[in-house]
């Protein structure tokens, strides 16, 4: 499909190429680089909290300041620098080859999206500002220190610009550029999470973006939206939030349930089980998304009705997402399965789905999530979600896609080993993290007091990150290696399935 | 989609719209519960600031990040902020209400039992939010 190592070109016609497989690789690039870097930065937090501090034991990290500074570019990174542009590495890729078009609809939007990322990274990297990946107000405005804070905000408003245009690119390229032959209902399902996420993004993100700028006015003391002490609110800013990000959690998800849409049925050898009912359950869940923001907000004082309300519609949303795993399982019953490295990430990853969302379910239902909310359990229901489901049908995408980007195998054996560990690491994680947060400690914490489960819990999550952190040692040696002494993959089969299902990766680059 | 037939599904579906019909139904019967003050519960103030808690009783005795109440008796707590958003836990007994500068939240319990409990900040506050701590006494007055 591109082939880059076996027909080199110089750098920079890749980097000044409009061409959606050329755009495909930077974002591929750029977004495996910064879950590298946004991932060092996690096993940091786990080091840190393997021990309270106890007179000069047990402490890594200078200070609480730093701390709260690496969670928060953590998962800025891994979020906004990770997760969303892998995304469009994929869609990069599949979405015009599945609509049977030359390109994205607009090259050149597309090429400008992409290129938004780098400043916005360098301003979240070396601002590292310490607000949470939510920059709560007031704390945000009279508390967080600058020029951080301010370099967040310019970094955020530009990715939230970068990811609309790639959004109504997305929309545009399946809906006006699929081929006059192709009905809307033969558009593979994986294309469909782009045009259901996209649609999401663009109704949700300007709500963010109209945030962003009241923060940035109020820091600079020009208004008061969300300053108390000027008669401003700052739930308010929390319904702006999570108005916009509730929905984006299914921004994220979304694309990683197409990209298991296309590996299951591949390596199940037999078609996906229901097509209707996985493009049922996409736009079930784009409706859904949007009513219930407000279960983030239980404690801040909302009155019972309101909480019933919100508490209704995140309920409301559980049978599409249930829908899927029933999809998948359906469609691997009574097939002849190859347990590839692609395919064990994507069943994983669906596994991993549906204990994240049975957690989910706990939160919401409103008097148990006055345990959960802002303890460890919110930090392990959400990472089932970040890392069990969406990081690892990405990384399975990865493999997947891998002989088609380079040419050449990845090896199996590694990529298997890299599967188990990381699989391991994440149940020992994150299943811990939501009974230490039933033992109630609070999330963000650079310390806690030395309570012996709490430590004895800690201590698992901590030797299970380390877990991961090897196994994406091996992943990582595995992709540079094998790239360029792998051996060549036959790119009609690499995984010896039979071509029968097969998607024709025909994208002609005019590189090439 | 031919070939076979769907019905599975929508057994399937049918049974998680009943099983989240009953958690709803659950939740909200006791949460509804939770929520009733009882009568005559005495108020205490509660001021978060960082990093520190300071409790105001109705007697107009203070105590800072430490709080005296007794066992048997219920409570109602008036919770402010002066700074940044807090949030007021004493995890052992499910109480959880953030401090909302510019807000009044209130948040009620009636201690069981004798003992001492942790008082803990719920929400990122900054640089000592993980030391924001404070104990609670749940003591016998005949005693
Ligand atoms: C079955 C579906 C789901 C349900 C019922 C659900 C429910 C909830 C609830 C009630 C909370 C609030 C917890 C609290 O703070 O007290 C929450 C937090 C969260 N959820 Fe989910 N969720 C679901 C799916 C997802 C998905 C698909 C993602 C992401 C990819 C996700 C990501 C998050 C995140 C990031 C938070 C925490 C945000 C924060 O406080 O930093 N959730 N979820
Ligand atoms: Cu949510
Ligand atoms: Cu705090």
């Amino acid at each position: 499909m591109v082939l880059e190592l076996q027909k080199p070109r110089p750098i920079w016609q890749i980097m000044f190429s409009t061409h959606h497989t050329d755009i495909g690789l930077l974002y591929l690039i750029s977004s495996l680089a910064f879950l590298f870097l946004g991932g060092s930065l996690a096993l940091a937090i786990r080091i840190e909290l393997f021990l309270p501090n106890i007179e000069g034991t047990g402490q890594i990290i200078a200070d609480s300041m730093t701390f709260n500074r690496i969670f928060t570019v953590h998962g800025t990174t891994l979020i906004f620098l990770f997760i969303i542009p892998f995304a469009s590495a994929v869609g990069n890729y599949f979405v015009p080859i599945m609509v049977r078009y030359k390109d994205m609809a607009y090259p050149k939007l597309n090429a400008i999206a992409f290129w938004m990322i780098p400043p916005a990274a360098v301003l979240v990297w070396l601002g590292f500002a310490d607000f949470t990946w939510y920059a709560q107000p007031p704390y945000s405005i009279i508390s967080a220190p600058g020029p951080a804070a301010d370099m967040w905000i310019f970094g955020l408003k530009i990715l939230g610009v970068s990811s609309v245009l790639g959004a109504i690119n997305f929309v545009i390229t399946i809906l006006k550029c699929k081929h006059p032959d192709m009905s809307i209902g033969q558009v593979p399902l994986l294309a469909w999470s782009f045009l259901a996420t996209s649609v999401i993004i663009i109704v949700a993100i300007p709500t963010f973006a109209a945030a962003l700028l009241m923060l940035l006015t109020d820091r600079l003391g020009v208004s008061g939206f969300f300053n108390p002490a000027m008669g401003g609110d700052p739930i308010a800013y929390s319904h702006l939030f999570w108005f916009t990000f509730h929905p984006e959690v299914y921004v994220l998800v979304i694309p990683a349930i197409g990209m298991m849409y296309e590996i299951i049925p591949r390596f199940s050898r037999k078609p996906i089980y229901s097509y209707n009912s996985g493009v049922f359950a996409f736009v079930m869940l784009s409706l859904v998304a949007f009513s219930s923001w407000g279960h983030h907000m239980f404690a801040t004082g909302m009155s019972f009705t309101e909480k019933t309300v919100f508490m209704v519609g995140t309920l409301a949303a559980v049978p599409a997402s249930a829908m899927h795993v029933f999809n998948f399982i359906a469609t691997m019953w009574n097939g002849r399965i190859k347990f590839a490295t692609p395919m064990m990430w994507a069943v994983g990853g669906i596994a991993l789905f549906f204990a994240a969302g049975a957690g989910g379910v706990v939160n919401t239902a409103m008097p148990l999530d006055f345990s959960t909310h802002d303890s460890y359990w919110v930090v392990g229901h959400f990472h089932l979600f970040v890392m069990g489901t969406i990081a690892f049908g990405s990384i399975g995408m990865v493999y997947y896609m891998f002989p088609y980007v380079t040419g050449r195998m990845y090896n199996e054996t590694a990529g298997k080993v890299h599967f188990f560990l990381s699989f391991v690491g994440t149940i020992l994680v994150f299943f811990t993290q939501h009974v230490l947060g039933l033992y109630g400690m609070p999330r963000r914490v650079f310390d806690y007091p030395p309570i012996p489960e709490w430590i004895a819990m800690n201590q698992i999550a901590s030797v299970g990150a380390m877990i991961i952190g090897v196994s994406m040692a091996i992943f990582l040696v595995n992709m540079i290696y094998s790239s360029g002494k792998g051996q060549l993959a036959n790119t009609e089969d690499p995984f010896g399935l039979g071509g029968k299902y097969y998607y024709p990766f025909e994208a002609k680059n005019p590189h090439h | 989609m031919s070939g076979h037939s769907n019905y599975p599904e929508w057994i399937y579906v049918a049974v998680v719209i009943a099983l989240m019909a009953w958690v709803g139904a659950e939740a909200w019967e006791a949460e509804r519960l939770v929520e009733h003050i009882p009568e005559g519960a005495e108020v205490i103030k509660v001021t978060a600031q960082q990093w520190f808690w300071t409790f105001e009783h109705e007697d107009g005795t203070k105590e800072i990040g430490e709080l005296h109440v007794e066992v048997g008796k219920a409570y109602k707590f008036e919770i402010r902020s002066k700074d940044v958003i807090h949030s007021f836990n004493i995890h052992d007994y499910v109480v959880l209400m953030d401090a909302v500068p510019g807000r009044v939240n209130t948040v009620w319990f009636a201690p069981d039992a004798v003992g001492i409990h942790d008082i803990q900040c719920r929400e990122y506050c900054g640089l000592i939010h993980y030391n924001m701590r404070g104990t609670l006494y749940v003591e016998d007055p005949s005693s």
